[in-house]
């Protein structure tokens, strides 16, 4: 009890303003680049970076731009695991456009195709099961391979 | 940690040391992690930056802006990909290496590409007579077209007319200049100037104004053999009086204006005007049958006495009847596909192979491993390259056939069939061997052309056979 009476040690002052730099730093730059803004289902999040504008005028342009956005064919359905993938690929995202380094064109990773296909899945589930259902085995078929254009009109 | 010397006082509190070392760190752990924090926002920044598309007007282009350095202000980026056209790089079947060699009074170039004669001597005999069988070397990048010209040893074993600058120079302003406002009078001009004399008009290699409109950056034609070669073709076609640069689309112009010099060519008449060929068409057969009809030869064979012709980069015929052509695809689709700089999307104006860039060349509508595109592309080229030495091997079986006729005393009208034979067979075939793309522009047309030469080559032979020979 006794201790809090006296004034601050230099290292308390020092570690307080150090604390509070980073915060202010980190907070300003937090919300500079719209930090909050990726917690929605806006498109346009996504676009904040200039490297998604083309795939965001591409989506504008697409058949699905009136029953789906970015959000509902890149991440799994699930709360837990649709903020796991958000925040994973946004913290790969985000080093690769600060650092400048990937590939382009750009190309989906085999993980973030996997779950573009199952999206497919959610509203066509039907349709999947009537073609991939009377085969034996565990076949799977690509619908991205021949519908590239639906999410995005290139 | 700095280790403590052996002979340093020993610190008089050790606590207050171990007060002083912690306010040290966490001074030096929050430096970091603001520096940190501060890089980040800066970079944010400049992406936000990047994506304002800025573009600053320093220089006034005009009509008569020839330097491409003063449009290179304004377009830093397009400059720089211009000016990377020095690289010299090898794919399987083209491009260049630079070789050394010793600068001498006539040619003083330090660095050329590697010779093609000494590659396949079987050229020399196609060409025997005419002044490629003297020097023949692999193309190199637009920024040597103009001194690669001038150098070569072709310039000194002929004469060559000033026409030839029309693709190797940048003559649209010169061209003006010539003909006082009017580019048609000052290319008739240049045409009928020995080459030296004309060379001393020109200063670059092609440069953007040779493409490009100066006060909206549109692409239009310059080049008075191209915008009279394709009213031809398309008169051909039913069409009248037309005008490339108000009546082509805007991706059919990403074609024309490399279809300005990627062609087949011919100088008609003492006044060496540039022509191209395409009354009839732009299919090779179409093109024989013109020259056939107009009696054109660009030399007798020194072997045969044949009356020959050199075919010469018919990039844009070949690529007309391919499929990408079909598909709509342009020239600089492959050539100089779109890439970004920042946020700024502009065409890649370092124009290459593009071999030499399969990511953004192929990869935007072919979705396969650069691997997978390359081997495809080479699949069809090494098919291209065995039916060309078989036509190569045929052509000179032909050649040494009627030269062994000629000598032991045949008349011109008995050598007259395989004489035709010869002219046929070697055009088609130097169709293909002249074209930049070892048949990845039109890979079937490419093999049905040197399959129809081989069968010229052995029809010659026969026709001689049988006439006793």
């Amino acid at each position: 009890m006794g201790k809090f009476l006296k004034g601050p040690t230099l290292e308390g002052i020092i570690l307080g303003m150090a604390i509070g730099l980073i915060t202010g730093v980190g907070g300003y730059t937090f919300l500079y680049a719209k930090g909050t803004s990726y917690l929605t289902n806006n498109p346009e999040a996504c676009a904040n970076c200039h490297i998604m504008r083309e795939h965001y005028n591409g989506w504008i342009k697409s058949s699905h731009r009136i029953v789906a956005v970015c959000n509902d064919c890149h991440t799994p359905s699930g709360f837990f695991e649709k903020y796991a993938t958000k925040a994973s690929n946004g913290f790969w995202h985000s080093l690769a456009f600060t650092t400048g380094r990937f590939p382009e064109p750009l190309q989906i990773k085999s993980h973030n195709l996997e779950i573009t296909e199952n999206a497919c899945r959610k509203c066509h589930q039907d349709i999947v099961e009537a073609m991939e259902g009377p085969y034996p085995g565990n076949i799977r078929l690509s619908c991205v391979r021949c519908h590239n254009s639906v999410g995005h009109l290139e | 940690m700095a280790q403590i010397p052996d002979n340093a006082p020993l610190p008089d509190n050790p606590r207050r040391s171990y007060r002083v070392l912690l306010i040290l760190i966490t001074v030096l752990v929050a430096a970091l992690v603001a520096a940190g924090g501060v890089a980040l926002l800066v970079n944010i920044l400049e992406r936000k930056q990047e994506a304002k598309n800025p573009f600053y007007r320093v220089v006034e282009l005009t009509d008569e802006t020839e330097d491409p350095a003063l449009w290179g202000k304004n377009f830093p980026m397009q400059y720089d990909g211009y000016l990377r056209t020095v690289d010299q790089v090898r794919t399987r079947f083209g491009g260049s290496e630079a070789l050394p060699r010793t600068p001498t009074d006539v040619d003083p170039r330090s660095v050329v590409a590697q010779s093609r004669l000494e590659e396949d001597p079987r050229l020399k005999i196609m060409w025997a007579g005419y002044a490629f069988s003297r020097d023949f070397r692999e193309d190199r990048g637009h920024a040597y077209m103009l001194e690669d010209q001038t150098y070569t040893e072709r310039q000194r074993v002929a004469s060559q007319p000033g026409t030839c600058l029309h693709c190797h120079a940048s003559v649209y302003v010169p061209y003006k200049r010539l003909g006082d406002g009017d580019l048609i009078k000052g290319f008739e001009k240049m045409n009928q100037m020995p080459y030296h004399e004309a060379r001393k008009l020109v200063r670059h290699p092609v440069a953007c104004i040779d493409c490009h409109a100066p006060d909206t950056l549109q692409l239009r034609v310059t080049r008075p053999g191209f915008i009279e070669g394709i009213r031809l073709l398309k008169a051909s076609q039913g069409i009248k009086d037309y005008d490339v640069n108000t009546m082509a689309t805007r991706q059919e112009m990403r074609t024309f204006v490399c279809g300005q010099c990627h062609v087949e060519y011919y100088f008609k008449g003492p006044e060496k005007r540039l022509v191209y060929p395409w009354a009839r068409g732009l299919k090779v057969e179409e093109i024989l049958a013109y020259y056939d009809d107009e009696k054109v030869k660009d030399w007798i064979h020194a072997d045969t006495g044949a009356e020959v012709l050199k075919a010469q980069h018919p990039e844009f015929e070949m690529w007309n009847q391919g499929i990408h052509a079909r598909s709509g695809v342009a020239c600089a689709d492959c050539h100089m596909p779109y890439k970004r700089e920042g946020a700024l999307k502009i065409s890649d104006h370092h124009v290459r192979s593009p071999l030499l860039n399969i990511p953004r060349a192929c990869q935007t509508c072919h979705k396969w491993p650069e691997a997978e595109l390359k081997a495809r592309v080479e699949t069809i080229q090494e098919r291209t390259f065995q039916m060309r030495n078989l036509a190569m091997d045929a052509l000179v079986d032909l050649i040494g056939d009627i030269k062994t006729a000629r000598m032991s005393g045949k008349s011109d009208a008995e050598l007259g069939v395989a004489r035709d034979f010869q002219r046929k067979a070697q055009f088609l075939l130097d169709f293909v061997e002249a074209e930049n793309s070892t048949g990845f522009h039109a890979p079937q047309e490419a093999v049905r052309i040197l399959g129809k030469s081989i069968n010229f080559s052995r029809q010659g032979q026969i026709a001689l056979r049988d006439m006793g020979h």
